[in-house]
């Protein structure tokens, strides 16, 4: 961790002294890579975090630039109003689009991005008040309390003022409450609803953010070159955007700053070298860059971070969160009040009836096994009742409400928490802040506390409490591990304590002790039981049999979607019927 | 607008639109089949124009560099797999689809150059010249990344644009070009004076999509990518290899854009970085038919044309952002009736 401080600290001392020692080619070069890393910044977490494809990203900094320089040139506005009015603007277009093209798949997205902003590109080249395809010039630069920054070295400092402060304010996003959600929408967004997220308005607020770090790199263009033409905010800007993010490695924040210098540097250098090669000018810098790319990405889909990391000391271990006050706990209901209660529940998938007319209730305070063979809709079942799918017909009760309309999140908060049949885990992501996303509910900090670290105190506790369920089930030793890399009987594990994380009245948890060892598998029943004897109560789906009836304290028997039997685990062991539904009958 | 302007438009929409239809087809058929986003569709176009306008103009042209050297770069990845598997035995093959194909068709190609052969002649070699390199590209670039995500696909697809385009500038040059028309006759039909051109590219347009029907209908080859379409999987496990179907639907790509280029070459001059926009408005017909059905996508790209058409009379400086601001309605629209996905993209 300390030396890791030090990298960063090298890093800003490097950035201040840079137009101190460098010549003014240097300085030029570097207010350059600035003004992309901020653009590549905003899609390192749209696109490497969110997994959201954006080829437009040039059309935010067009906008911005033409909003601040037009103000400035016709009205004499000054850029601090221009900058109000280039984000207040930006903001509206990108909340706008996105709200139109978030909730498709993500090639939709993208080729919508290409579109519109080839079509914006043309309104800038057409429209008399930005000058057409001349631009704009005599744009003012910035003044500072009457300080004006119109030398390079002057709009080096404001350009990577701005980059460095949005570089720790991403970094500080994705090591926060929200940020453990947004890196959880690329593959898991069911599982982040499931424990409150609201994806679809978290997507938005990256994409939000994207647009701004681009409106940002605008205005501070528009008045670094004193100047905006359309030329800038072409299809090829944003396909080198794009390249940047990827190329540096899409996940990390650092990333934006190594693929910006990379590819500005790479530029500048093949636009002298090239043209002298083929005796003629032109950009064709663009074949490196597409032949670059294409072999990159046949070999990683990771950048070159991990290969810049490596040249890092590797930081010490880090250390369990400290103990911080524990979070409110809610009340759990009398032992013995109706719980759950499911009334004639069907669902079908096509001509495949999944669910059919399935009745159960379930008192609290008590573990309710639901078993039955493959296919039997055991985990259909789990995902009508906490609102992954929506019930064909039928009601569904929980604390006596009906649920059966309610979404996934509203569910969760009712106090009802999940595991997954096939682990939901974000991979990459230490094992830690996967169970910390099991507090989500039970927090409320925001984007913009997190950036300004004001979210630590209540931080502390999320992480605290993360720590707490992980020891509870015998992992704390795998605190900072990835989750992938767990054995997937322990990523199970790891999926219960997540589910804990969230204090829930009922926890449903699919086939937890797969992968088990009979050690492990004893440690699980014994935690299971000191859940129900706390008050919490259980639904399990499991196959083991063993495992199964020694834990419950009533079972139900699914087969081909309906009820077979209902009743104490020495009843169902007896019962005919299930033993024909398990074992085939004799002809 | 009077009545003969409005027709006159429709022609001229209907002309294009038939041209955007023939694309947005061939952009559906790799999309379904490899889930590549085609980008570079559109640079068939411009490579097959401009090699039209090059030979009319009796010079050798750089077509001939881009195939050979891009057969020798396929050749090259093939024979390093060959090699590592140990299987000499495909020697043959890869030297003849990658090698001698494009060697013959660039030979042919200089000697036809300087003789000014009849335009029909031209034609045929133009399609030979850019059709080969649709499996060129697609064993260069995708087939190493045949299960990447579509994200990651696309990414590559505008890298790969990047490299034809930049291509495209250094064989081609920066000049414009627009080949000689097939032919200059015209017929009035009351009001409505039609060229042959126009009837030419809408005719040539109805029966590449006959012909692609025929072939989905009718062949073994066809039927193997509409079963790769549905069912990547399933189609491999009953014997349709992934690679065959990839080549197999760029080649049919690549024959479709440069049918195109030679259709579109005598109606716009054509530059080394026209292809993107061509190639963008297949895909606003394409989504504008739902990405899935042909006929449907046809029809989008054939609205596109018309579109296109109309806007250039009433607001001609605004008519490509028309075009492309007509995809957020439709977006919009599809946002709605679409509903929430439950399967989520796999992790890579």
């Amino acid at each position: 961790m300390m030396r890791r401080h030090g990298a960063l600290a090298l890093f800003l001392v490097f950035v201040a002294a840079a137009p101190l020692l460098l010549p003014a080619f240097y300085v030029t070069l570097f207010n350059y890579i600035g003004l992309a890393a901020l653009v590549a910044l905003g899609l390192v977490l749209l696109t490497g975090v969110a997994g959201i494809v954006s080829f437009g990203q040039q059309a935010f900094v067009g906008l911005s630039a033409y909003t601040t320089a037009a103000l400035a040139v016709h009205a004499g506005a000054s850029p601090w109003v221009g900058l109000v009015a280039a984000l207040a603007l930006t903001a509206a277009a990108a909340l706008a689009l996105g709200s139109i093209t978030l909730r498709l798949s993500g090639h939709y997205l993208a080729i919508g991005t290409i579109a519109w902003s080839v079509a914006l590109y043309y309104v800038f080249g057409h429209l008399e008040v930005l000058g057409q395809y001349n631009g704009l010039d005599n744009v003012p630069a910035v003044s500072l309390a009457g300080w004006k920054l119109d030398t390079g070295s002057e709009s080096y400092y404001l350009i990577w003022l701005v980059a460095v402060a949005a570089l720790l304010a991403a970094r500080n996003l994705l090591d926060s409450r929200v940020g453990r959600a947004i890196r959880a929408l690329r593959f898991r967004s069911v599982m982040a609803e499931s424990f409150g997220v609201d994806t679809a308005a978290l997507k938005l607020l990256v994409f939000l953010y994207a647009g701004l770090l681009a409106g940002l790199s605008g205005w501070l263009y528009a008045h670094y070159l004193r100047f905006v033409s359309p030329h800038a905010f072409g299809v090829n800007a944003g396909i080198d955007y794009l390249f940047m993010a990827v190329i540096g490695g899409a996940s990390q924040v650092w990333g934006a700053v190594i693929g910006a210098s990379i590819l500005t540097v790479l530029r500048e250098w093949l636009k002298d070298l090239l043209p002298a090669v083929f005796q003629k000018s032109g950009n064709y810098e663009i074949v490196v860059f597409g032949v670059l790319m294409t072999l990159l990405l046949h070999r990683t889909r990771d950048g070159l971070v991990p290969a810049f990391a490596r040249l890092l000391p590797a930081g010490a271990p880090r250390a369990r969160p400290p103990e911080a006050p524990a979070l409110p706990r809610r009340a759990q209901p009398a032992r013995g009040t109706p719980l759950l209660e499911l009334r004639g529940v069907h669902k079908r998938f096509g001509g495949l009836i999944a669910v059919n007319d399935m009745s159960l209730a379930m008192r609290s305070g008590e573990i309710l096994g639901l078993i039955g063979p493959n296919g039997a809709g055991k985990s259909t079942v789990f995902n009508l009742v906490t609102g992954v799918l929506r019930t064909d017909a039928g009601e569904i009760r929980f604390l006596d409400e009906r649920i059966e309309r309610s979404t996934q999140r509203d569910i969760a908060r009712r106090g009802v928490a999940r595991t997954f049949q096939h682990v939901n885990l974000v991979s990459n992501m230490p094992v830690i802040d996967n169970v910390a996303i099991g507090t989500h509910l039970r927090g409320g900090k925001g984007s913009v506390a997190a950036m300004l670290r004001t979210d630590r105190d209540e931080e502390r506790r999320l992480l605290a409490e993360a720590a707490r369920q992980l020891e509870r089930v015998g992992l704390g030793e795998h605190l900072h591990e990835p989750a992938g890399s767990l054995p997937l009987g322990q990523q199970r594990i790891v999926e219960i304590a997540r589910a804990l994380c969230a204090d829930p009245v009922l926890l449903l948890v699919d086939e937890p002790a797969a992968g088990l060892r009979y050690g492990e598998k004893q440690a699980l029943a014994a935690l299971l039981r000191k859940l129900r004897d706390e008050g919490m109560s259980i639904l399990l789906v499991e196959h083991d049999m063993e495992f199964v009836m020694g834990l419950v304290d009533r079972l139900v028997v699914m087969d081909f979607g309906q009820k077979l039997a209902e009743g104490l685990p020495a009843e169902i062991q007896a019962d005919p019927v299930v033993l024909e539904a398990y074992l085939g009958g004799i002809e | 607008m009077t009545a003969d302007i409005a027709l006159w438009l429709v022609q001229d929409g209907v002309t294009n639109g038939a041209i955007y239809a023939l694309l947005a087809l061939a952009l559906l058929l790799v999309f379904a089949v490899t889930r590549v986003i085609f980008v570079p569709q559109g640079e068939f176009i411009t490579y097959a124009a401009l090699t039209l306008g090059l030979l009319q103009s009796g010079q050798v042209p750089g077509m001939v560099y881009v195939l050979v050297g891009g057969g020798l770069l396929a050749a090259a990845f093939d024979i390093a797999v060959a090699v590592r598997e140990n299987a000499p035995g495909r020697l043959p093959r890869i030297l003849l689809v990658y090698v001698a194909v494009p060697v013959a068709m660039a030979a042919i190609a200089w000697w036809a150059a300087p003789r000014g052969l009849d335009m029909w002649a031209q034609v045929l070699i133009v399609i030979g010249l850019v059709a080969p390199l649709g499996p060129i590209l697609y064993r260069v670039a995708y087939q190493p990344l045949a299960n990447a995500s579509v994200l990651v696909l696309f990414v590559v697809s505008m890298a790969v644009h990047y490299a034809l385009s930049g291509l495209g500038l250094v064989f081609f040059g920066s000049e414009g070009l627009r080949s000689a028309a097939f032919s200059d006759a015209r017929v009035r039909l009351g009001v409505l004076d039609i060229t042959a051109q126009s009837v030419l590219v809408v005719s040539a347009s109805v029966a590449g999509m006959i012909a692609l029907w025929l072939f989905f209908e009718r062949t073994l080859y066809g039927k193997a990518l509409r079963a790769t379409a549905i069912n990547r999987v399933g189609a491999r496990l009953v014997g349709v290899p992934t690679e065959l179907s990839g080549m197999l639907s760029f080649l049919l790509a690549a024959f479709i854009g440069a049918l195109s280029g030679v259709l579109i070459a005598p109606i716009t001059t054509i530059y080394y970085d026209t292809g993107l926009m061509i190639g963008l408005k297949g895909f606003v017909g394409a989504i504008l038919g739902g990405m899935a059905s042909y006929p449907l996508a046809a029809a989008g790209a054939v609205a596109v044309g018309l579109l296109e058409s109309f806007s250039s009379f009433w607001a001609s400086a605004l008519k490509e952002s028309i075009v492309f601001t007509l995809i957020i309605p439709v977006l919009l629209w599809r946002s709605l009736t679409s509903r929430h996905p439950v399967i989520e993209d796999e992790e890579e």
